[in-house]
């Protein structure tokens, strides 16, 4: 546009435009490197002394952790010895030789090392399940959620705990250790915690006063009290309630507490979603004839428990994490084999504690943060389907 | 007229068995009997349990005395001469003393988290993000272990101490602060704090009153500062400081003086802490993003500067998202506390669920009356959150 | 062509007045690498109705988002009543005094009464006193007609009602100039007239407005001039009458089939 044109513009009512005006790249201290830092970095003086602070914090702590993790850790030896500051080396970083050699008992536990071929297989078929039920692509889906829900839990009991009719040596449950009871105690805790939570979600829901009093009271006394209390509930009073022959074991103990604490919570979770169902539904279903279980097995419940995926998979965070607690009951999941092997005069040393916490950091946060990465791409996936 | 009026249809008759009516009350009658029935007979077991263990029954054991150390106390205790009721209020005290401190530093580090995840600074965003995804993603025990055992217990011997001038000693015995005592005089002190709290509450209302008056503002902020802070400082400086400090002074086998904070509470309060405030920090950051771009640019374009815009605006509106969870992560921080189990922390859990369980062996009794607690607490937060809520709800068609 | 001949208008207000209440000056303004302003050059004189249309995305938002610096322009400049528009916060505040806004979607505070939505900034930016601001909110709220909302929240109203009370509340400031960003395209069919007959009674006040709108009824009966945008230029500017009947460009003829039955 010229100066003429352009004075025209303004100084008269009538206007048009002959020559359009392409588009231009912005102007260089805008765009790029520079430009970006300058706009988020370095605006304003305070923003300055926070991004030095920042990066001298990151210049400290990222050296430190490598430094520990890699370059001063010891790769191999046999005791303690191989992980003692020497005159030669004095900084020392993870002892990786405790973890090689204890890394047996951290899986398995105390599990009779010619059986452990069972837990190989339990996780084989565990982890078949996981991917079966959350590949969307996957076939028959449904026949994974029954093989999820009612085939492994039966097959991995028999397994696990043996059957001397069919040959497996019984293995007390004592002897269990580990991430095996780490992942059964999570197994346990995510296959039970669905179905009760959906039935007492059903239930807080119910036009029956009593099943509604009886399922309100459940859930608010089980969210309103700590897990460890809830264990320890489990753990002492559940031989007092049943006769002297049934008395359960540790292990089952602290699934039954684990499974109880998880519904509730689980309840909650699906009853938000259920009240995220349009009346429509319900009426829609009921309408076209369908009776009650029908309606919420074939309507109701798909498209709630769809819609409440990313909480769910939140709650079951949550329940991996709390795993740990049934250490304070004297089940030896990760955490605890942990403890034991890090206090075995054989691997004592100061980095000793460090490493074995890394070690059950790196799982931890691999396992927590894989799922939560699976809830938000299952949040975005159903945003950009357009549903709530 | 009346006999052209149709007969009223009488109701289809339906067999008893179909009706819903019916059949809802058969569910429940079955439902309490089968609850009854369950109820009955684990009491029965449980009775016959107890009796054959010789396990008393009852609350007796609530006056009995304790016999057992408590290593941190805040109410008089002695192993001789104190109940086991008074093991509890001294295991309670103890939970609330971390549950409420624990809450104080979770906020402030949570708040700071949570709003630095929105800030115009990408490496402020990305570590406050760095932070958040990191602890949430490990499980609260390994947190305290790891505090406890790797960075409590791995502080330096007695005789290594490490000394922080001002009057701070870090051992693994734990940490050992200043301990205030007043001296003499210390009655002006006392009466130009109050003078001065009084004061400042007194001007804020006068300066609201004159500002809707006139419309200008007097400077309430700085008036406050002085009149809490200032006037108590003048006070004590004139008065010749009533307020003396006892230093913890390092001996060759014990630390003389000072308050002594037990390893065991620090562990569990910067776990607590650190653990909670990085829930605090995504509940602060939805609260702040829920209050939609519009409403602080409706107030620029207005000629309200950021700072009056956040404070009357946008924070008043992110407060409403956030106070329900926020609250809903203090009773977790509370309930979190009694994992102090795992470490050695004197709370109730430890205190009452452990050591007194252990001796009385009444677990029925130990476990209802540890729960009742956690629920009174719990509950009670509730009716209080939504007593607020309905309060603060935005009035609506 | 005068500037005082309004042909084609409906409204003859008393006349323009001669200063330049805006004013545009080369303005660019890029969001990252994309070009969303071209070398706008405006002037708006006082007491002038300035309709701006065009498709979505043609940056007509963007422009008068630039004037009270809810936008920042990278090239160019925005004069408003003779004070530039830059960086300077001072100047800033000042602009944003003189300048009302009222948005597509209200931006009413929902936690404030109607009153108190019309007093806040009197209160705390001219720093009047509360009782005087409260006459000045009444006063404009009788103005938009409806007084008797004021002790009510902005949930209990309806939209066409809701955005009443965001222009009273922008002329509580007693701004010289008001922008309307779509100001009835988030309203139902049948409130939009209530909301376009307090702007037509607004602009009978002689207010200077700038309304960026798809309103082409409230154009032709208001404006002095439409400015047409596409592409982040001003493509055709013309009279009220002109522009519909004869629209010169071929962009200009292709949006007013669109939106013109």
């Amino acid at each position: 546009m010229t100066m003429a044109e352009g004075d025209l513009a303004v100084a008269e009512m009538a206007f048009v435009r002959r020559a359009t005006i392409e588009p231009r790249p912005p102007p260089a201290a805008m765009t790029g490197a520079i430009g970006w830092l300058r706009a988020n970095l370095l605006s304003t003086p305070f923003n300055i002394a926070l991004t030095v602070l920042i990066v001298l914090l990151l210049a400290w702590a990222i050296p430190e952790i490598v430094r520990f993790l890699v370059i001063d850790a010891v790769w191999s030896g046999n005791d303690r010895d191989a992980c003692l500051w020497t005159v030669q080396h004095r900084e020392i970083g993870a002892c990786w030789p405790f973890v090689w050699e204890r890394l047996p008992y951290f899986i398995y536990g105390s599990y009779p090392i010619p059986q452990r071929w069972r837990v190989d297989v339990f996780f084989l078929m565990l982890a078949v399940g996981v991917v079966w039920l959350l590949w969307l692509k996957a076939p028959r889906r449904d026949l994974g959620a029954v093989y999820f829900f009612i085939v492994l839990p039966v097959v991995s009991y028999i397994l696990l705990t043996g059957w001397s009719r069919i040959g497996l040596e019984p293995v007390d449950s004592v002897l269990w250790g580990g991430v095996l009871v780490t992942i059964v105690v999570a197994s346990v805790g995510i296959v039970f915690s669905l179905p009760l939570g959906i039935i007492l979600a059903l239930g807080r829901r119910s036009r029956m006063p009593v099943v509604r009093t009886l399922s309100v009271i459940f859930i608010e006394f089980v969210r309103g009290v700590p897990l460890i209390t809830v264990l320890f509930m489990a753990g002492v009073m559940l031989p007092l309630f049943v006769p002297e022959q049934y008395s359960p074991d540790k292990l089952v103990r602290a699934l039954v507490g684990i499974a109880i604490f998880a519904s509730a919570y689980m309840a909650e979770v699906v009853r938000a979603g259920l009240q995220a169902i349009p009346r429509g539904q319900y009426e829609g279903a009921m309408a076209v004839g369908l009776g009650y279980a029908q309606m919420m097995r074939l309507v109701v419940l798909p498209q709630a428990l769809t819609v409440t995926i990313p909480n769910i998979v939140n709650t079951y965070i949550g329940l991996f994490k709390d795993t740990t607690l049934v250490f304070i009951v004297g089940i030896f999941d990760l955490l605890r084999t942990i403890e034991v092997a890090r206090i075995d005069p054989k691997w004592a040393t100061p980095v000793t504690s460090t490493t074995g916490y890394a070690v059950a950091a790196i799982f931890y946060v691999v396992f927590c943060y894989g799922m939560s990465r699976y809830a938000r791409a299952t949040e975005a996936r159903l945003a950009k389907s357009g549903r709530r | 007229m009346p006999s052209d009026l149709p007969a009223q249809p009488r109701p289809a008759r339906v067999v008893f068995y179909n009706d819903p009516k019916v059949r809802s009350i058969a569910y429940q009658f079955a439902l309490c009997v089968v609850v009854a029935l369950l109820v009955y007979g684990a009491a029965r077991n449980a009775i016959d349990n107890l009796a054959r263990a010789q396990i008393a029954s009852g609350f007796g054991f609530w006056n009995q005395t304790a016999g057992f150390d408590i290593s941190q106390t805040l109410i008089e205790y002695s192993s001789r001469g104190s109940t086991y009721g008074r093991a509890f209020w001294v295991g309670l005290l103890n939970t609330l003393l971390v549950a409420v401190l624990g809450i104080v530093f979770a906020t402030i580090i949570g708040f700071i988290v949570g709003i630095s995840r929105l800030s115009n600074n990408w490496l402020l965003a990305k570590a406050a993000g760095g932070y958040v995804e990191i602890i949430r993603n490990l499980p609260l025990l390994l947190q305290l272990l790891f505090w406890y055992n790797a960075v409590l217990k791995a502080l330096p011997d007695l005789r290594d101490s490490i000394i922080i001038p001002g009057g701070l000693i870090l051992n693994n015995r734990g940490f050992f602060l200043p301990l205030p005592v007043l001296k003499g005089g210390v009655g002006f002190f006392e009466l130009s704090l109050l003078v001065g709290v009084v004061g400042a509450l007194a001007f804020y209302v006068w300066a609201r009153g004159r500002q809707e008056r006139t419309g200008q503002r007097p400077p309430v902020l700085l008036v406050t500062l002085l009149l809490v802070v200032g006037l108590p400082l003048a006070v004590f400086a004139m008065v010749g400081r009533p307020i003396g400090f006892e230093f913890p002074q390092a001996g060759r086998f014990n630390i003389a003086g000072g308050i002594e904070v037990l390893p065991e509470f620090v562990a569990l309060l910067f776990g607590l802490s650190i653990y909670t405030a990085a829930f605090i920090a995504e509940v602060v950051r939805a609260g702040i993003l829920a209050v939609s771009r519009g409403q602080s640019e409706a107030a620029y374009s207005l000629g309200l500067r950021p700072g009056p815009t956040l404070r009357l605006i946008v924070v008043p509106q992110a407060m409403r998202v956030i106070i329900p969870p926020l609250t809903s992560q203090y009773l977790n921080l509370t309930k979190n506390s009694s994992l102090a189990v795992a470490i050695g922390y004197p709370d109730l859990v430890q205190v009452f669920t452990g050591t007194v369980l252990n001796q009385t062996g009444q677990a029925v009794e130990v476990v209802a009356i540890t729960m009742l607690v956690y629920l009174v607490i719990s509950l009670a937060t509730s009716m209080i959150m939504n007593f607020y809520n309905r309060r603060m709800a935005l009035v609506e068609r | 062509m005068s500037a005082d001949n309004n042909s084609g208008s409906l409204l003859k207000p008393a006349g323009l007045r001669t200063e330049v209440a805006v004013e545009l000056i080369a303005l660019n303004k890029w969001y990252g690498d994309f070009h969303v302003l071209r070398d706008i050059n405006l002037k708006v004189r006082g007491g002038e109705r300035i309709v701006i249309c065009g498709p979505s995305g043609s940056g007509k938002s963007t422009m008068i988002r630039c004037i009270n610096r809810l936008e920042e322009h990278q090239s160019g400049q925005i004069f408003v009543d003779g004070v530039e528009v830059t960086a300077d916060l001072k100047k800033i505040d000042e602009v944003r005094r003189e300048v009302g806004m009222v948005f597509q979607h209200f931006n009413l505070f929902p936690h404030l009464t109607v009153l108190e939505n019309c007093t806040l900034a009197p209160i705390w930016v001219r720093k009047m006193p509360k009782g005087e601001a409260e006459d000045v909110a009444r006063h404009y709220l009788t103005r938009v007609k409806i007084p008797e909302q004021a002790n009510k929240y902005p949930g209990q109203l309806s939209g066409g009602q809701q955005q009443r009370v965001a222009i009273a509340r922008a002329l509580c400031m007693n701004p010289k100039i008001m922008l309307f960003d779509e100001p009835t395209s988030a309203l139902d069919p049948e409130m939009v007239k209530e909301v376009l007959e307090t702007m037509v009674a607004l602009a009978h006040d002689g207010m200077t407005m700038l309304v960026v709108t798809h309103e082409m009824g409230f154009a032709r009966q208001v404006a002095n001039r439409i400015l047409f945008m596409d592409e982040g230029q001003i493509v055709e500017t013309n009279v009220p009458g002109e522009f519909f009947a004869h629209p010169q460009h071929e962009r200009t003829k292709l949006f007013l089939g669109q939106i013109l039955r």
